[in-house]
């Protein structure tokens, strides 16, 4: 039924080069049929009248250029959804990978998408407890957020988004919601660990996961996140479901991107990725968020591990430019045997200001926050100038901020994996350690509440 | 229509054969479905064509309608309050017809074509009139009053001119010019890619206040001036736009979302019709049009969408309003045009970026400027251009921040250990600058007081001594400073916390005056006076520190406007001093 070719030209990298075409639309999807008989699924980069330059998502890997078939589908991507989507897993293309039935899709939907209009936007404002500290307290989630967590390799990342899945909540609400996870590049083990973690909470069967192994085909991961996406704009938007979905790890998605672009011989950006690697990453993670009217909402916690945790490695650095705000991994906490190592000076949740205060957290929240970061940054100062000069020389006040560094990691930082501190129990906590600072130090609170919440006493 | 045909697809390039006779910019129509292009390079017969819209599943052979006309603005009542994405389409518009997400082909006019505006006539039956001369006036909102100008090349005799409700579809005034009778309606088109034309440019003498403090005290930018904002993600680049957006005593607001989030956007369309402007009390929204291509959107229309926003904004300086546009975030509009560049396989430039990159730039800031407009009335109009830029890794060697600060005015550079410390706006008093300080000297110190400038000035230079102190202390310990030295760090302290440090979120701190902003540093600067004279006279640092006073100078940035409490405090300070003095010792 579709016209088959057999003038492939040219084979590189994960690129085909088809020749003497006709028809064959930019973006379309192909089969192609190896040799041996195997199957294989690619799309269009690049069509003109002569040629059409097609990458192949399981790889290039035993193709031939004389007995190769192509076929061109017609069509692009396209993943088919139904409510049974709920609590299956699949391969980073899509196929059923638990021995379960095929899906029969009530809807086929271009895993591409549409961009969300922007007047059709909602503004996130519902307040995620997640039961850490050093993020509900600072760098609070909100629901319909894109807030990554930028770790290195060795780092707790997984059990930091783990804990979240499980102990995410909206306060005082019971409501419909999934949690969907791409995995792109991710091992074994990795991917298990949250298989294992969502089956122990029951979670399991609300999720949807879509895995794309360490040893499996490198530019199918261009397709994976895009995948669980589209499958959670189903979820949220036609069931009306608060979808949590998770993406590790973008560095190896942004690879396999740097893969086909060197091999097309486009003009490498910084460090060889594509210049249009900015644009690429916000067509996925703008798919985070809500609706005016819908009931439903995607909150994204992508994952990426930072080359030499540097971030201003461009994965790091463009995905910053498009999230609303990053969660930090600090390897200096780590060593220091704190779980969970969150930095939360260079972390940041830029949708914060409409989800907390009376009526969402507690009305100080803010002044408090402010004032913990206030207080923790001039007192990681103190604690660099102390290096230089010895804690002696530091002035009274410095000292009082040194100590209160300390305090501030080892009370407020440290918290167990599968403890799920209230909100009200974070701000609690931040108030007793503020009290080991004078109060006429603490510019960043309103004085009423300084009034209510700092009692001279304590 | 004149028709061509597509041999090449690739991505956002499309390139099409059988195109003689087209134009360069001329904008175009790509397949049944009616994507919109326009050409940006033509070779024999060959145009290459950059795409507005997603290109998935168009392919070779099919047809590209030619226009022959330039990608252009409607310019007419109904500008303002809308939200446009990059190529004047109205996204409130496309998402009441098409639903929540925005999808391919839709031809949909900017401006309401069935709305009725009530034309109040300025001319008369007679008259001589010339490009620029208002014909009318309708009251587009409540704070805008819409001039329907004589458009460029078109002058003579007003024949015919009417008075009374109208579409802008239909004919308001008929002049008898050189080339026969014109017929006048509420609108007129612009090509995006051009400036539209002034009388006059004169030299920027006011400041645009913006009720920051760091901003508006320290590196002020002038009514048609240029400024420039760039910083790493997260330092506050948005935030500052967006306060700008919101405060400053601009009359028009021209607000371009350039390839950044979509959550922002609705933070602005959501909040803007609930915020009131602190100049005349009406919602922000009567004031603002927003332009909205988001990193989602497609790539090319970014390109356009910057263009589109300083047509928009030229048209409202030439009716003579102060206009000032912001766009958030210049580098993505570079990107754009590196990524169309790159698929042309044009030679590339630093980074990538094509070489003409820097001379695109200068020309966009050019169009920014204090002018005297068009028409015989000879009035004075302002546009002022605030760009953001996101160079990656927050390096400031980036081609883009390079090429902008060889053109801009003002530079407001942000700074990630600012940020990270919750020191906001994070902007750094020691990199940054104004070039205007010269020119709108001579306002401050009639508007708001004499010694403005002299107290700005002993501030930087206290900001300066306390970098210089810092870093001796760092060497050898805080012990080794003088008591006088220990002074200036307080002071200095005080300065950054108590002034330069400004929430964005609090209701109060939001927005200083001019003159309140005055009047916090006055008594900064006097606590610093008077600290230095006690310490002559023999008292300790401790002492002075530790003055009941200084807790109240910290919370001057919370109380309202009025001047009076802000004068007590600077009594209380000189009061606090005499009875330390005359205290014993
Ligand atoms: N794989 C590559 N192929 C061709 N050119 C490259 C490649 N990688 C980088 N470049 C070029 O080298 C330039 C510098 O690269 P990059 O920014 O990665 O270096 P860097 O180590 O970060 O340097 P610096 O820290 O001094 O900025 C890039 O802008 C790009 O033009
Ligand atoms: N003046 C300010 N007051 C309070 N918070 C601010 C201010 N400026 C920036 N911020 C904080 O910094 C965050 C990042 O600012 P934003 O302007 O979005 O950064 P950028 O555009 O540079 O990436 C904001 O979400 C906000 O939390
Ligand atoms: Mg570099
Ligand atoms: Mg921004």
């Amino acid at each position: 039924m579709y016209k088959e070719y057999l003038t492939v030209s040219n084979i590189v990298g994960p690129l085909v080069i088809v020749e003497k075409i006709e028809d064959v639309k930019y973006g379309e999807l192909v089969e192609i049929e190896s040799g041996d008989g195997l199957f294989r699924r690619g799309s269009v980069l690049d069509v003109s009248t002569e040629k059409a330059i097609v990458q192949v998502f399981e790889g290039t890997f035993g193709l031939d250029v004389d007995k190769s078939r192509v076929r061109f589908l017609g069509r692009s991507q396209q993943l088919g959804v139904s409510e049974e989507i709920i609590g299956r897993i699949f391969d980073g293309s899509g196929r059923p990978k638990d021995r379960g039935p095929q899906i029969i899709a009530k809807k086929m939907l271009d895993i591409t998408g549409s961009p969300i209009n922007p007047d059709a936007r909602d503004y996130p404002s519902e307040f995620i407890q997640t039961g850490i500290s050093t993020i509900d307290g600072m760098n609070p989630l909100v629901r319909g957020q894109k807030l990554p967590l930028f770790s290195g390799s060795g780092l707790p990342h997984a059990r930091i988004a783990a804990q979240i899945a499980r102990q995410a909540a909206v306060l005082g609400k019971e409501e419909k919601f999934a949690v969907v996870f791409g995995g792109m590049g991710i091992t074994f083990e990795e991917a298990n660990f949250f298989i294992e973690d969502f089956r122990n909470t029951g979670a399991l069967e609300r999720a949807v996961l879509f895995l794309n192994l360490a040893n499996e085909p490198p530019i199918e991961r261009i397709a994976t996140p895009r995948l669980a996406l589209t499958c959670a704009e189903y979820l949220a938007f036609d069931l009306d479901m608060h979808v949590l979905v998770i993406l590790v790890d973008m560095t190896f998605y942004a690879e396999a991107l740097r893969e086909i672009s060197a091999a097309r011989k486009e003009i490498p950006g910084r460090r060889g990725y594509p210049g249009y690697l900015y644009t690429d990453l916000a067509s996925m993670y703008e798919r985070a968020g809500r609706i005016k009217g819908k009931k439903g909402s995607i909150t994204l916690i992508p994952i990426l591990t930072m080359p030499e945790d540097d971030k201003t490695h461009p994965i790091a650095d463009l995905t910053g430019y498009i999230t609303e705000g990053q969660i930090m991994l600090s390897r200096e906490i780590h060593r220091k045997g704190i779980y969970a190592p969150i930095d939360v000076l260079p972390s940041l949740s830029r949708l914060k200001d409409k989800g907390i205060g009376e009526g969402k957290t507690r009305e100080d929240h803010a002044d408090v926050l402010n004032q913990l970061f206030a207080c923790y940054a001039r007192g990681k100062e103190a604690r660099e100038l102390a290096l230089i000069l010895g804690e002696a020389a530091l002035m009274d006040i410095d000292k009082l901020y040194l100590s209160f560094a300390g305090l501030f990691e080892d009370e407020f930082v440290r918290q167990g994996e599968f403890e799920s501190r209230s909100i009200i129990n974070t701000l609690d906590l931040g108030w007793k350690l503020l009290h080991t600072i004078p109060r006429k130090e603490l510019k960043r609170i309103r004085p009423e509440y300084l009034e209510k919440y700092y009692s001279e006493e304590k | 229509m004149k028709q061509g045909k597509i041999i090449r697809v690739a991505g956002p390039l499309v390139v099409a054969s059988e195109c003689l006779g087209a134009k360069m910019y001329d904008m175009v129509k790509i397949s049944e479905l009616g994507l919109i292009g326009e050409i940006i390079e033509l070779k024999e017969d060959m145009a290459f064509i950059q795409v507005y819209e997603d290109t998935t599943g168009i392919g070779p052979e099919e047809p590209v309608f030619l226009t022959g006309k330039p990608l252009s603005v409607e310019l007419g009542p109904g500008l303002i309050g809308s939200i446009y994405d990059g190529i004047q389409r109205p996204l409130d518009v496309i998402r009441s017809q098409k639903g929540d997400f925005v999808t391919r082909g839709i031809e949909l006019p900017p401006l309401d074509r069935e709305k009725k505006w009530n034309f109040l006539p300025l001319v008369k039956q007679g008259q001589e009139v010339s490009p620029g001369d208002f014909l009318g006036e309708v009251e587009e909102t409540p704070l805008v009053k819409h001039r329907i100008m004589v458009p460029y090349g078109s002058a003579g005799k007003i024949v015919e001119i009417k008075k009374g409700k109208f579409s802008i579809e239909e004919i308001v005034a008929r002049i008898q010019t050189e080339n026969g009778l014109k017929e006048m309606k509420m609108y007129q088109t612009w090509s995006i890619r051009k400036n539209r034309e002034v009388y006059e440019r004169l030299m920027p003498e006011e400041p645009l206040t913006t009720g920051q403090r760091v901003l508006d005290t320290l590196f002020p930018i002038a009514k048609g001036g240029t400024a420039c904002v760039p910083g790493p993600f997260g330092s506050g680049k948005t935030v500052v736009q967006h306060q700008l957006a919101k405060w400053s005593d601009a009359q028009i607001i021209v607000f371009v979302a350039c390839g950044e989030r979509g959550n922002e956007v609705a933070d602005l369309l959501l909040s803007f019709p609930d915020l009131k402007d602190p100049h005349t009390g009406r919602p922000l929204m009567e004031r603002t049009i927003i332009i909205a291509n988001t990193s989602n959107m497609p790539v090319a229309a970014r390109e356009a969408s910057i263009y589109t926003g300083m047509t928009l904004a030229e048209y409202y300086r030439d009716m003579g309003y102060s206009v000032a546009l912001m766009a958030d975030s210049s580098s993505r509009w570079a990107e754009a045009l590196r990524e169309i560049s790159g698929r042309m396989e044009e030679m590339p430039g630093e980074e990538g970026y094509p070489a003409y990159l820097a001379s695109r730039i200068a020309e966009f800031y050019e169009r920014a400027g204090k002018v005297i407009c068009l028409g015989s009335d000879r009035r004075m109009g302002a546009l002022s251009v605030i760009g953001a830029v996101s160079p990656p890794g927050g390096d400031l060697s980036d081609p883009v921040v390079q090429s902008t600060l060889k053109v801009v005015k003002v530079f407001w550079a942000l700074d990630d250990k600012l940020a990270n410390m919750r020191h906001f706006p994070a902007i750094n008093w020691l990199l940054s600058y104004s070039l205007y300080i010269e020119n709108i000297k001579g306002f401050l110190k009639n508007q708001v007081a004499e010694d403005f400038i002299a107290i700005r000035q002993e501030t930087m230079q206290l900001l300066e001594e306390e970098s210089e102190l810092q870093e001796i202390a760092r060497l050898v310990g805080v012990e080794s400073l003088s008591e006088r030295e220990r002074l200036i760090l307080e002071s200095s302290r005080s300065i950054r916390e108590d002034f330069l440090h400004q929430n964005a979120f609090h209701p109060q701190d939001t927005y200083t005056s001019l003159r309140k902003q005055y009047l916090m540093l006055r008594t900064i600067i006097h606590f610093h006076h008077q600290g230095l004279r006690a310490l002559e006279e023999g008292r300790s640092l401790d002492e002075i520190v530790n003055l009941e006073v200084r807790e109240k100078i910290s919370k001057m940035k919370f109380l309202p406007e009025e001047d009076s409490d802000m004068l007590e405090i600077y009594i209380e300070v000189d009061n606090t001093f005499k009875k330390l003095l005359q205290s014993k010792e």
